[in-house]
């Protein structure tokens, strides 16, 4: 065994790159409770201070402290950068200091331009010339491929959100493959790998092997990049420092490449607690030390920037990065995977304050540990800031290794890719089926000149009839369009670093997405339940609706209503899977507009649910606004109705709470009425 | 049976142990100054429902409900005792847990009809949330439009009956909060066997919208909500009766 290895319990795992087997072997559970943590150093403090320092700087100077507009960021493009080398355990930054944001134009050279523009600053001319004249973007690409079918459903927003004009994202490398074998040996591994494909070479031989090549290239750029942080990474990771830093190095390199929509970390915690245990047990470290070197991980989480545009931040609502870890599970053997170290990663919310990134993402199981699930609770209670995600449900397909990119995508790290396809606007796609492909807001003939309904009442039976044909369309013209962006960003944008962390043959999930699914239930509900007037306007267009009479409503455990969206999730994802999928990718769809909930609802009309044009649609699969009139568990209950088979990519709701409903305080389950005489 | 329902509330977290289904239920006698749910007095209002649906609405989500059970608050719900005793009947056939969340109001001891009924209902009753609006009668008129004797006597018997028992009692700047009627209270609860908790709540005005909406004009327009740091001090008032009185009941 090799000497960094030394006291950890042999296995498959060191004879094959198997992360897994080496945790499952490893890791120990951990069913006690919080009063082991440590609260921050006087190094954490120091170091916190400089970056509130800075974000309170950046948000002085309009919401970029810099840019980078000469240097294309790769691996290796800029020297290391530190807040104080001194004190800092765990180090580098994606540039040559905090808060510099880097240039990366590969996914288009507008986008980049615009996003320094934006915020004031300027792209050196060589550099726009070379990527507008000598190398095509993925932008570039994308539109060069593009029919005017997917033009028109891009601009009237049926379809919103593509990542045809920055990073696809949702791609997460299993960085723990650095600590645990060292970068050496990943690159024997990647050797041998384009050395065992076919030789015959088709296009996908070819496509592959070209890959592998530039995976082994970002490999090296990886070591490169360490060394100049003084840290030798051709090695095992030898204790918990190391490993962290070793991780970290792996992420770092991902986000220097990719400015993608979600760059996420995946499952971390209680791999790294493997080597906490040891460095524990053999003195090489004590707790403080060990959660300063957390803190300071999850402080440079805190610090990934990227440069982009207003427009971008207006989708997304903000400027979010999705630097997701995933924390818990229960494993396939029954036993949970709860350690300290998922415990020192949440711990992180009051060491260095609550924050939205990472987004700390708790993978929930009934069978979680009592004192874990408390622990959560008051976390959550104190921060507002930690995901859940069920992992009972994700178990079943998943596995135990699985981690969650974005808000709730689930794949097995270094195992499972996924082509990220933003969603298509089935509100919106409803009022097409009503006005024969005419746009309600442009007044464009956007789909296909299909019968608009007639009379002055809408009926129920051919509203669907009509609805089923359109969504079929959308479907087609949905998925093609993610062909071509999946190809081009393939072709223009590979992203090397996350893939060099990746089995040979990856799964890909082809992942799309639908927006309005409460609005357009709720629609269908009132259409089939109450008396919808349609409301035509010059053009004899349907522009507004009149609803007498109540109808069930989406989120009140109504089966009546609750049903209709089911059937619509199930029905679209069948759409979805009659279509060639790039590169064989494995068709999902989510159900999660967190935040672009919003725009999608500023490019939609009146919708029959009584709805007003421009107005929100509600978040993910959340019921709209108000309208879940039973309680939580209620709308819960509806949203747990949507079948995961046919979304498989995720579910999301959005559930905010006053602690004050949750209970007398922050004692919510602890009872604490009772009387005390003494 | 059916009974006048004015809402359903699926994820109840303050109205009894753990999670809670709770059911609002139509009508009130009181006119309670401070009441938040003004929505809930008339009588012939809300929606007809079995209890059957209720049974099975709290079914369908029972998982959520391990630690707790049904509620039924109001309104006054034991104005429709019935109901209540028939909804019992089946939630503890499937072992629910239940609660009542009652102002006691209905209560007579004078009336065998009254009792009758009532006996029939505790058998079915885990636990009894009664609010005690005031010690003091006559404040106690002020307050509610309603005498106290009747709601006292209940808790008496709830005492006799072996039902536990959580007194709430809602602290309102001016009008609840003298010290010595809350020593008094205390001093009266002491006596009660099966008191089990005391849920002192601060008044708030997060009701003001709905007397708008209904368009009553709303009695308290000029009270403040209750600061919650004074809170501990009244609690601890009430609290100092009780002990005053188990102290006499330990000597005798």
């Amino acid at each position: 065994m090799r000497p960094e290895w030394k006291d950890f319990v042999g296995g498959k795992w060191e004879n094959e790159i198997n992360v897994r087997d080496f945790i499952q072997k490893n890791y120990h559970p951990y069913d006690g409770d919080d009063t082991f943590l440590a609260g921050p150093t006087q190094n954490t403090k120091d170091l916190w201070a400089m970056v509130l320092d800075l974000q309170k700087k950046e948000r002085e100077a309009g919401g970029v402290l810099d840019m980078d507009t000469k240097v294309i960021s790769t691996i290796t493009s800029h020297g290391p950068g530190y807040l104080d080398k001194n004190k800092e355990t765990i180090v580098g930054f994606q540039t040559d200091k905090p808060f510099k944001r880097s240039m990366q134009p590969y996914g288009g050279i507008r986008m980049a331009e615009k996003a320094c523009a934006d915020n004031g600053y300027t792209v050196d001319p060589e550099i726009s010339e070379f990527f507008s004249v000598h190398r095509k973007t993925h932008n570039a690409g994308c539109f060069d491929a593009y029919n005017d079918e997917m033009r028109a459903c891009r601009s009237s927003h049926v379809i919103t959100g593509l990542p045809d004009a920055y990073g696809r994202g949702r791609i997460i490398g299993d960085y723990r493959r650095i600590a645990l074998y060292g970068i050496d040996r990943l690159i024997e591994d990647k050797l041998a790998q384009k050395n065992s494909t076919g030789r015959v070479m088709t296009d996908d031989v070819i496509r592959l092997r070209e890959e592998i090549s530039e995976q082994i290239v970002a490999l090296k750029m990886m070591k490169e990049m360490a060394a100049s942080y003084g840290c030798d990474i051709s090695k095992p990771a030898s204790n918990v420092q190391e490993a962290i830093q070793a991780t970290y190095f792996g992420y770092l390199s991902a986000v220097k490449e990719q400015n993608g929509a979600a760059m996420s970390l995946g499952r971390t915690s209680t791999f790294i607690d493997c080597f906490a245990e040891r460095d524990l047990a053999n003195g090489t470290f004590t707790e403080e030390q060990i959660q300063e070197f957390v803190d300071h991980f999850i402080m440079k989480l805190r610090c990934v920037k990227f440069a982009r545009t207003p427009e971008y931040n207006q989708i997304f609502a903000g400027d979010p990065v999705w630097v997701t870890e995933s924390i818990g599970g229960v494993g396939v053997d029954g036993r949970h995977m709860v350690t300290k170290m998922s415990f020192r990663y949440l711990h992180t919310l009051t060491n260095l304050g609550s924050a939205p990134e990472p987004n700390l993402t708790v993978l929930w199981s009934t069978r979680l540990p009592q004192n874990f699930k408390k622990f959560c609770a008051k976390m959550s209670i104190q921060s507002s800031s930690i995901q859940y995600e069920n992992d009972d449900l994700m178990r079943v397909t998943h596995g135990d290794d699985y981690g969650i990119a974005c808000c709730v995508s689930s794949m097995r790290i270094g195992k499972e890719m996924q082509f990220f396809g933003a969603r298509a606007n089935l509100a919106k796609c409803l009022l097409y089926a009503l006005n024969g492909g005419v746009d309600e807001v442009t007044k464009k003939q956007v789909g296909p000149k299909y019968r608009p309904v007639e009379g002055d009442y809408l009926d129920y039976d051919d509203v669907m009839a009509k609805y089923t044909d359109m969504m079929e369309w959308l479907a087609d013209v949905y998925v093609n369009t993610l062909n071509v962006i999946h190809y081009m960003h393939d072709k223009y944008c590979y992203e090397r670093a996350q893939m060099a962390l990746h089995d040979r043959d990856v799964r890909r999930y082809f992942a799309t997405g639908m927006a309005g699914l409460s609005v357009v239930a709720d629609s269908l509900s009132a259409i089939k339940y109450a008396k919808v007037k349609v409301i035509r306007d010059e053009d004899g267009i349907i522009t507004d609706f009149e609803t007498t009479g109540d109808f069930p409503k989406y989120g009140n455990d109504d089966d009546r209503v609750d049903s209709i969206a089911t059937e619509l999730v199930h029905k679209f994802m069948t759409m979805i899977r009659r279509h060639h999928t790039y590169r064989d990718g494995f068709p999902t769809m989510s159900v999660l507009t967190i935040t672009s909930n919003v725009t999608y609802g500023k490019a939609t009309g009146n919708t029959p649910d009584g709805r007003r044009k421009g107005q929100p649609f509600a978040p993910g699969a959340n019921p709209m606004h108000n309208r879940d009139t039973h309680g939580a568990v209620a709308s819960l209950s509806s949203v747990a109705k949507l079948p995961f088979m046919d979304s498989q990519d995720g579910i999301s709701n959005t559930f905010t709470i006053i602690p004050g409903a949750l209970g007398k305080e922050d004692k919510v389950f602890a009872g604490d009425i009772d009387l005390d005489l003494k | 049976m059916q009974g006048r329902i004015h809402s359903l509330e699926s994820f109840g977290t303050v109205d009894g142990p753990g999670v809670r289904y709770v059911v609002f239920m139509q009508g009130c006698p009181m006119r309670c100054k401070y009441c938040h749910n003004p929505d809930t007095w008339e009588v012939n209002a809300g929606t007809l429902m079995e209890s059957d649906y209720i049974i099975e609405q709290y079914e369908r989500n029972k998982g959520f409900y391990t630690d707790g059970g049904i509620t039924v608050t109001g309104g006054e719900p034991l104005l429709q005792i019935d109901f209540v005793t028939e909804l019992f009947e089946k939630a503890k056939a499937k072992g629910i847990h239940t609660c009542i969340d009652s102002s006691g109001i209905t209560f007579n001891p004078n009336s065998p009809e009254v009792v009758a009924k009532f006996d029939k209902l505790m058998p079915l009753t885990d636990l009894v949330m009664l609010d005690i609006k005031h010690i003091d009668d006559e404040h106690h008129f002020e307050l509610t439009k309603q005498h106290n004797a009747g709601i006292l006597a209940f808790a008496e018997y709830l005492s006799e009956k072996g039902v536990d028992t959580w007194i709430r009692h809602v602290v309102v700047p001016g009008i609840t909060d003298d010290d010595e009627y809350l020593y008094k209270l205390g001093y009266f609860i002491g006596g009660l066997k099966t008191l089990r908790a005391l849920d002192v709540l601060p008044y708030h005005d997060m009701g003001k919208v709905k007397y708008e909406k209904l368009g009553i004009d709303y009695p308290l327009k000029d009270t403040p909500p209750m600061d919650k740091t004074i809170l501990l001090d009244k609690k601890k008032a009430i609290i100092n009766g009780i002990k005053a009185r188990r102290a006499e009941l330990g000597e005798s």
